[in-house]
């Protein structure tokens, strides 16, 4: 029982972490919103028995996207000019939009959100490292060499893009 | 056969809607906000309601496969962030601004 009041307390917080994101002025407030929102998703992986996922979440996006993220936004240093408004049209058909799309989902997913009931406990070492590697290094191992070459062609485009061109002197 | 000392099975529904909640904050987020970091970030948040819904699916059946595809999909979230992230830079160079409405100037 004490499990699921987690749950619900640590989703709950999830969800509301999240609109700070969104609802936020200033885009760093928005950035430390989505580390603290993305370290209670860690939380809620923890508590489905994915520790390994846990840990990569915090390392990947908490540790190196979010940096990269708040690295960008000082570089830019935009604290001076302020940030564009959104005129309240928009807002409201951002909302209309989105709470369609949330009831649509929930009301397609109502007759199949049944998991709770059907559950059956299965193996909980799903999650663990040596599982997941035995498959990834077996089954996936093809997908996995292929991201190293997204990686490679994303860090030669990342440099090309924002090199800076060669200043032409006449 | 495995004790049931794990009772998370019920919660399993509430976390499906939690995912479809962080969904559609992102695809708030995308369709209102202007500034071009944040809505890299709602990518982000979008990227990881999907992640959460893989893992839910993965401690429902038992199945280890789903977390090998959130694994891919964490690397293709690093990859797009950062050609994402360079093209912001190259924006901000030529208009000194992020704005998103400055796109609008591709179709001239």
């Amino acid at each position: 029982m004490t499990l699921q009041l987690l749950a619900i307390i640590l989703g709950s917080l999830t969800i509301g972490s999240a609109l700070m994101v969104v609802l936020s002025k200033h885009p760093i407030r928005s950035v430390i919103y989505l580390v603290i929102t993305f370290f209670f998703i860690s939380s809620l992986y923890i508590l489905m028995n994915a520790e390994f996922l846990a840990i990569v979440n915090i390392i990947v996006y908490a540790g190196a996207i979010m940096v990269l993220f708040l690295f960008v936004l000082m570089l830019l240093n935009l604290n001076k000019q302020a940030e564009p408004t959104t005129s309240l049209f928009s807002k409201l058909t951002g909302v209309l939009a989105a709470g369609a799309l949330f009831s649509v989902l929930i009301a397609a997913l109502k007759d199949s959100l049944v998991l709770g009931k059907n559950y059956v406990p299965s193996n909980p070492n799903v999650g663990l490292v040596e599982n997941l590697g035995n498959l990834l290094f077996s089954k996936y191992v093809v997908p996995f060499e292929v991201s190293s070459i997204l990686f490679i062609a994303a860090m030669v485009g990342a440099v090309l893009l924002a090199k800076r061109e060669k200043q032409i002197i006449d | 056969m495995i004790p049931a000392v794990s009772t998370i099975g019920s919660s399993l529904d509430f976390f499906v809607v939690v995912a479809i909640a962080l969904f559609s904050i992102g695809c708030y987020g995308v369709l209102t906000r202007k500034n071009m970091i944040v809505l890299l970030m709602c990518i982000e948040l979008m990227l990881n309601s999907v992640n959460l819904l893989l893992v839910t699916f993965s401690k429902y059946y038992g199945a280890s496969d789903p977390q090998i595809f959130v694994f891919f999909i964490v690397v293709v979230a690093a990859a797009e962030a950062t050609v994402g992230l360079s093209i912001l830079i190259m924006a901000y160079r030529s208009n000194k601004s992020i704005d998103i409405e400055l796109f609008n100037k591709l179709k001239d």
